[in-house]
C-alpha cells in the first residue's frame, strides 16, 4: 500500500480537474457518508486517530464530538477551514490547495455533514493568490456539478496577519474585525463564528478525511507511528538543504532520513548545526539529536513538537543570536497586541537580543532573556506568545556558549560572516507596537 | 462608479450571515480601485456600502499588512526576509532590488513606478528567495536575477 494519502494521485493526474479527481474515486466518500449518520464519520476518524495537522495535534474526531447538537444549540453550525498557513517554514497547505483542491473541498463537505452544518468558510491567507485561484476554480466545478448538497462554501481571503491562523483570530477576522485573539472559554465548538457552534480545522487535516474514509480508519491507523502518530504528514523541508520541498511521509521517519536521504543533505557537504522540526515557533534540535523519529511522542521526549511539520535545516554558518533575533522580530511584528505578556514580552525579547548581538549585553541579560520567555509561556490569550518564547529559549539553552561568546567578545563572533547577517526585519511597517522615540526608556 | 462599487460590495456581503464580514473583501476591492492604496475616501465608500463607520473600516485596515495606507508604486515588489529565505541569501536579493530601484525597503521610486517592501514569510520556503510582484510569487530568485526582473517590469 502506498503511503501517500493527501497528495495521492497528484503526480499521475491533474487533480485540480473535477473529472480527473472523480476518476480516482473523488467525491465517492462524500456520496457514501451523506447516506450515513454523522456519527459514522466521527467514529471512523476516531478509529484512524487523526490528529490536527495545524500544529496542536488535537484528535479531529473528538473535536467534532465537542460540537453541540442542533437541539442543544439551535443556531446554524459552521465549518471553518484554516488555510491561513503563515508559520515561517510551512508551505504544505499551499501545495494541497494547488494540487488537490477537490480533496480539500470534499473533506470540507464531509466535515460539514459530520456536524450537520450547511456553511463552510475557507479562510485562505491573502498572500496565497495561486492557491486561491485553484480553489475558486475547483469550487466552481463542484457548484456546476451540483455536489454541494445545499451547503454554501465561501472562500474568504485574509490580508496579511499571522495571528489569523490562530483559531480565534481567524474567527474575529472572518467576522470583519481586527484579527485579535479571543479569550477562552467559550471555545469555538460552542461559541465560535457569530457566537455559534464552529468546527475549525487545518487544510491538511480536512484534506486527509476522504482518504481515511476510503481506506477505513483501522487501515489508516496502521500507517505511521501508531497509536498516537498515525498517518502521513507533509513535511515542508527548507533552509540549507539540496532539495527542499514537500515530502509526504509516514510519521515516525527519522529526521536524519528526511534531511540526508530525501532532501539530499546540506549543500557543499557543510556540517549541520541545528534543525527546527515544526516551523519557526518550535524549539530547536541540535545536530546530535537528528536520529529522532518524527512523531509526536519522540519529539515530546526531546522537549519539542512536530508542529506543522516544517523542517528548517540550519548549517554551521548561522549565528544563533541572529536567528533568535529574527524569530523574535517576526512574532513581535505579528503579535496582535491584545494581551500584555505577548505584546510587551516579544518586544522585550527583541531588545535583549539586539543588545546581545551588538555586544552590549551582560551575562545576566542572558538569564533575563530566559526569564522574559518564561513570563510569556502559558500566560497569553493564544499560543502566539509561546510561539516566540519557546524557540528563542531553546536557542539560549542549547547554544549558551555562542550567546556567551557575544557577551565576552563584545559582539558577534561570526564577524559579519553569519548566513543570517543583515537580515532585514520589516518591523517598522504596520507593527502593532507604538514607536518608541530615541532616548525614551523602553 | 461609486454605486457600482457599493453594489459589488453588497453582493459580496450576501455570502455572509453578517454583512460586516465583507469588510476585508470590500477593502481589497477599494484598494484596487484607488491604485493600490486606501485613501480616506476609500474608507468612506466601504463604510457606506456596509453600514459601518469610516473609522471602523480604517481600524480594520491598519491591522493587516496587505492594506496600504499610503500611496504605492504601480508595481509592488515584496521580498521575503524571514529565516528560510534569509538562510539562503534573501538579504542579497533585497539589496539588489534596493540598488536597482534606488530606494530603501518601504519606499517608492520618484517616478511612482515601484514600491519595494521587505515582508515576512510568504510560504515559498523551499524555493528561496521568494519575491512577490503584485502578489504573484516568483521563486528561486537570486541577486543576479534582479536586474533582469526589474528591466522586464520596466518594459511591461
Amino acid at each position: 500500500m502506498s503511503d501517500v494519502i493527501v497528495l495521492a494521485g497528484a503526480d499521475e493526474h491533474d487533480l485540480t480537474k473535477l473529472a480527473e479527481y472523480r476518476a480516482v474515486g473523488g467525491y465517492e466518500q462524500l456520496d457514501r457518508v451523506r447516506g450515513l449518520p454523522p456519527s459514522a464519520v466521527i467514529d471512523e476518524l476516531n478509529t484512524a486517530n487523526l490528529r490536527g495537522r495545524g500544529g496542536a495535534f488535537f484528535p479531529a474526531g473528538r473535536k467534532m464530538q465537542f460540537i453541540p447538537s442542533k437541539e442543544q444549540i439551535p443556531k446554524p453550525h459552521y465549518v471553518c477551514v484554516n488555510a491561513d498557513e503563515s508559520e515561517p517554514g510551512t508551505f504544505k497547505d499551499r501545495e494541497i490547495m494547488n494540487r488537490v483542491p477537490h480533496r480539500l473541498i470534499e473533506g470540507s463537505l464531509i466535515a460539514a455533514h459530520s456536524i450537520e452544518s450547511q456553511h463552510v468558510f475557507i479562510y485562505i491567507r491573502g498572500e496565497y493568490l495561486d492557491p486561491f485561484e485553484a480553489l475558486r476554480a475547483a469550487l466552481e466545478e463542484v457548484r456546476e456539478a451540483d455536489l454541494l448538497g445545499g451547503v454554501t462554501v465561501v472562500l474568504h481571503r485574509g490580508a496579511g496577519a499571522y495571528i489569523c491562523g490562530e483559531e480565534s483570530g481567524l474567527l474575529e477576522s472572518l467576522e470583519g474585525r481586527r484579527g485579535q485573539a479571543r479569550s477562552r472559554p467559550p471555545f469555538p465548538a460552542v461559541s465560535g463564528l457569530y457566537a455559534s457552534p464552529t468546527l475549525i480545522n487545518n487544510v491538511e487535516t480536512i484534506a486527509t478525511i476522504p482518504k481515511i474514509l476510503e481506506l477505513g480508519g483501522a487501515e489508516y491507523a496502521e500507517i505511521g507511528a501508531p497509536p498516537d502518530s498515525t498517518g502521513t504528514r507533509l513535511f515542508c523541508v527548507s533552509g540549507n538543504v539540496v532539495k527542499g520541498g514537500n515530502y509526504e511521509l509516514p510519521m515516525g521517519i527519522s529526521m536524519r532520513e528526511v534531511i540526508y536521504d530525501l532532501a539530499g543533505g546540506i549543500p557543499d557537504g557543510r556540517p549541520l548545526k541545528a534543525v527546527i522540526p515544526g516551523g519557526s515557533s518550535m524549539p530547536i534540535l541540535t545536530a546530535d539529536q537528528i536520529d529522532v523519529p518524527l512523531d509526536h511522542d519522540s519529539l515530546r521526549a526531546l522537549d519539542t513538537f512536530l508542529g506543522a511539520a516544517a523542517v528548517i535545516v540550519i548549517d554551521e554558518r548561522a549565528c544563533m543570536v541572529q536567528l533568535g533575533l529574527r524569530v523574535a522580530q517576526f512574532y513581535m511584528h505579528e503579535s496582535c497586541g491584545k494581551c500584555t505578556p505577548c505584546r510587551e514580552g516579544t518586544r522585550w525579547m527583541v531588545q535583549l537580543l539586539e543588545a546581545i548581538e551588538a555586544g552590549n549585553a551582560t551575562h545576566s541579560q542572558l538569564d533575563l532573556l530566559l526569564d522574559v520567555c518564561d513570563r510569556i509561556l502559558g500566560k497569553c490569550l493564544c499560543p502566539l506568545g509561546d510561539a516566540a518564547a519557546l524557540p528563542v529559549a531553546s536557542y539560549v539553552v542549547k547554544f549558551r556558549d555562542e550567546f556567551r561568546a557575544h557577551v565576552d567578545q563584545g559582539g558577534c563572533p561570526f564577524g559579519g560572516e553569519s548566513s543570517l547577517e543583515g537580515l532585514f526585519a520589516p518591523v517598522d511597517q504596520h507593527t502593532h507596537h507604538p514607536v518608541v522615540e530615541e532616548g525614551v526608556p523602553a | 462608479m461609486a454605486r457600482a462599487f457599493a453594489d459589488e460590495v453588497r453582493e459580496l456581503a450576501e455570502q455572509y450571515p453578517e454583512s460586516r464580514s465583507a469588510v476585508m473583501p470590500a477593502l481589497r476591492i477599494a484598494q484596487e480601485r484607488h491604485g493600490g492604496w486606501l485613501p480616506p475616501e476609500a474608507f468612506q465608500e466601504v463604510a457606506d456600502a456596509l453600514d459601518l463607520t469610516p473609522g471602523y473600516c480604517k481600524g480594520v485596515a491598519t491591522f493587516y499588512d496587505m492594506f496600504h495606507l499610503e500611496p504605492v508604486g504601480r508595481r509592488l515588489v515584496e521580498v521575503c526576509t524571514n529565516i528560510c529565505c534569509g538562510l539562503r541569501g534573501a538579504q542579497d536579493v533585497l539589496a539588489a532590488f534596493e540598488s536597482e530601484l534606488g530606494v530603501a525597503p518601504g519606499e517608492t521610486t520618484d517616478d511612482g513606478a515601484f514600491t519595494l517592501r521587505a515582508v515576512e514569510c510568504i510560504g515559498g520556503c523551499d524555493r528561496p528567495t521568494v519575491v512577490a510582484i503584485d502578489d504573484r510569487h516568483r521563486f528561486n530568485v537570486s541577486a543576479a536575477d534582479v536586474p533582469q526582473i526589474v528591466q522586464e517590469l520596466r518594459d511591461e
